[in-house]
């Protein structure tokens, strides 16, 4: 088990004749995704290393089927690559375009939803399922089928994590790159809610960074509904206070947002905090119980 | 990207928000023409600077004659405003703005950023405006009120009318309020606003609402659709580094430390920093190459770095993704050749080919001290730093 996607998900491509979106789309093919067809306007009827290309996602969809998209459509085009998709009821759309101004995920979100679909990102690496299934930008290899589910704002820090589960034996489940842009399709709880009921994932991993107050909602979350260990890491703890301009910023996220204060809300909530960077591995070992 | 005060209010302008008269000088006769045209009243001389918190700061006074404005302008045009808002570096004042000076007899608070919890922008209003605006809202968060909106559906003065809770006090003033939360929603979703800002916004002695201030950033991201925009831009809002990082692809921010960063990954290069102040050190900036990592970048990066005489070792920390470690200890090594690296250079690598990449780092005849895990690179870089 796993959640959201598996080696059954038919996946496509949206920009996949792009750069990013040709290369991308052949690495999750060799790694073992079901990546079934991609979608460029103008371009349908060609192929991009055997996959084929379609001129819409409806086209797509009604070509190949689709359980779920990658977005790799530049920022200025992005908010109608993901209506189209919404549009054409894919459930699961993955956005790893960074730059995405703020209003268009704004619209972006409420469009999806509207339409029974969830976003994962943007700005993220993407999700995967490790040895069945990969829709992102994330290194296939370092991932180990197991027991640790992930959910991280970051990039190269879930590489990171990934790595040290991977070493110490555990593995994941599914790992998911949810970005860390200030408008974001799903939160740390919208996942948190589905590694819950995953009876494969044993423990649970949080990624946070500084900004927001996504953790702290997460924790009161995790208090009051799982029951498995959860653990999580706080990047930024030494970061510099940047040039602000106005209030506006410091009254909307309150006491929240800094690291030190993450933390402390996650621990109140029975959260293990990890401070040491190269110490995630072995403390989930060590919470599972393995040796 | 932020905008002064001056730019602000001809936007403000332009969306028929209230704002005082007035017009920028940058040298004593520019002043005292300004109080000539505003200062039958008496003007305030207002530095135009990007950070917040100028008042505070002494950034902001009156003048009741044409030579006190020009004294004023000539103290602050060239000076260094250090404010709390200003993240520890003073910016110089390269203008200020003379306005009339307006007689108000209450001050309240309006602005509109995006709220990450609610996944919208927010419209937040005090009746408890000024310069204390973050005291009442942390001690008192009852009297700051926010109000939600979909940029698509509630854009609408009918909207913010129902919403806002006001005391009778401010109640007859409810129709003014929805109606300038309108202008400011239009300005905020129009322009593509990251924070617009109004600080006080006053009722005037002789009624209706006027904003005494204004302050307004743009989402970055959103640029491209505003080139008219453009022109507003302080080449100064960013130092010259990190325009420099910025052209190759780089993220850095200079900081007062010792120890210097390279790393692969915003989320990583933070923590990497942690792991440096955790060993008993500081580090000097902060460096993102990208998720890539060439070698390109990691040159770029190193001589950046090497400008700041602070620095004295510098610890590289990349996991090795789709790039991998034998190509990155590659760049590493041409990297500190072309460059000529004369500190120590402490590396951590991780990912495919790891074992590759740490024995060309052993053969490549530098000195290179390799680490595995990240806390131990970040003491022996510390150690090395302070030796």
């Amino acid at each position: 088990m796993s959640i959201l996607i598996n080696k059954n998900t038919k996946v496509i491509c949206q920009g996949i004749t792009g750069k990013a979106g040709s290369f991308h789309a052949q690495q999750c093919l060799a790694y073992g995704t079901k990546l079934v067809g991609g979608v460029t306007p103008k371009k349908g009827g060609t192929d991009v290393g055997g996959i084929p290309v379609f001129n819409s996602v409806a086209e797509a969809k009604a070509g190949v089927g689709a359980d779920a998209t990658m977005v790799y459509v530049p920022a200025p085009f992005a908010l109608a690559a993901i209506k189209e998709a919404a549009d054409s009821r894919i459930p699961l759309i993955v956005v790893i375009t960074e730059g995405i101004p703020t209003v268009d995920m704004i619209k972006a979100k409420k469009y999806a939803s509207e339409r029974g679909c969830r976003i994962i990102g943007p700005n993220c690496p993407g999700i995967i399922t490790s040895e069945e299934c990969k829709i992102g930008i994330m290194p296939g290899y370092i991932h180990k089928k197991g027991s640790v589910g992930i959910i991280s704002r970051s990039g190269t820090l879930t590489y990171e994590a990934v790595w040290q589960t991977t070493q110490a034996g555990l593995g994941q489940t599914t790992c998911v790159g949810i970005g860390g842009d200030p408008v974001i399709g799903s939160s740390f709880i919208d996942l948190l809610t589905l590694f819950k009921d995953d009876p494969e994932t044993k423990a649970i991993l949080m990624l946070g960074e500084i900004g927001g107050s996504q953790e702290e909602e997460a924790a009161a979350y995790v208090k009051a509904n799982i029951k498995k260990p959860v653990a999580a890491f706080i990047a930024g703890q030494t970061a510099p206070k940047g040039k602000r301009m106005g209030h506006a910023g410091a009254i909307i996220s309150g006491s929240s947002g800094t690291a030190e204060e993450k933390y402390r809300v996650l621990a109140a909530n029975g959260i293990k905090t990890i401070h040491n960077p190269s110490a995630i591995g072995p403390t989930l070992k060590e919470m599972l119980g393995v040796r | 990207m932020k905008i002064h005060e001056y730019q602000a209010k001809e936007l403000f302008r332009k969306y028929s928000i209230p704002v005082p008269q007035g017009g920028v000088a940058r040298t004593a006769s520019e002043a005292s023409a300004r109080f000539k045209d505003y200062g039958a009243n008496g003007v305030m001389v207002k530095t135009q600077i990007l950070a917040g918190g100028r008042g505070k700061a002494g950034g902001i006074k009156k003048a009741s004659s044409a030579a006190e404005a020009e004294t004023l302008t000539q103290g602050f045009v060239g000076s260094t405003l250090k404010t709390y808002q200003g993240g520890g570096k003073g910016e110089v004042v390269k203008a200020v703005l003379i306005e009339e000076r307006r007689a108000f007899t209450k001050e309240f608070y309006m602005a509109i950023t995006v709220g990450r919890s609610e996944g919208l922008p927010v419209l937040i209003f005090s009746e408890a405006g000024g310069m204390d605006i973050e005291e009442v809202a942390h001690n008192s968060p009852e009297k700051v009120l926010k109000v939600a909106f979909d940029p698509e559906t509630q854009v609408s003065a009918a909207h913010f009318a129902a919403k806002l809770k006001l005391t009778a006090e401010a109640e007859p003033l409810r129709a003014e309020f929805a109606a300038t939360a309108e202008k400011l929603a239009k300005l905020f979703i129009g322009l593509d606003a990251a924070l617009v800002e109004i600080n006080p916004l006053v009722l005037k002695a002789e009624g209706g609402l006027l904003a005494l201030d204004a302050k307004i950033a743009f989402d970055d991201n959103a640029l491209f659709r505003h080139p008219e925009l453009e022109a507003m831009k302080d080449p100064d809002e960013d130092d010259p580094k990190e325009q420099r990082a910025k052209k190759f692809g780089l993220n850095y921010i200079s900081l007062e430390g010792n120890v210097g960063c390279l790393v692969n990954g915003a989320g990583l290069a933070m923590t990497t920093m942690d792991a440096i102040k955790g060993a008993g050190g500081d580090p000097a900036n902060f460096l993102d190459v990208g998720g890539g990592a060439t070698q390109e970048a990691v040159a770029e990066g190193f001589s950046i770095m090497l400008e700041d005489p602070n620095v004295k070792a510098i610890m590289v920390n990349i996991f090795g993704g789709i790039m991998k470690c034998d190509i990155i200890a590659q760049a590493l090594v041409d990297a500190s050749r072309k460059i000529g690296v004369k500190i120590p250079l402490v590396v951590r690598l991780e990912g495919t080919r790891v074992e590759e990449g740490r024995e060309i780092l052993k053969n490549s005849g530098l000195k290179f001290h390799v680490e595995t895990s990240i806390a131990d690179a970040a003491q022996t870089a510390v150690r090395l730093a302070k030796a």
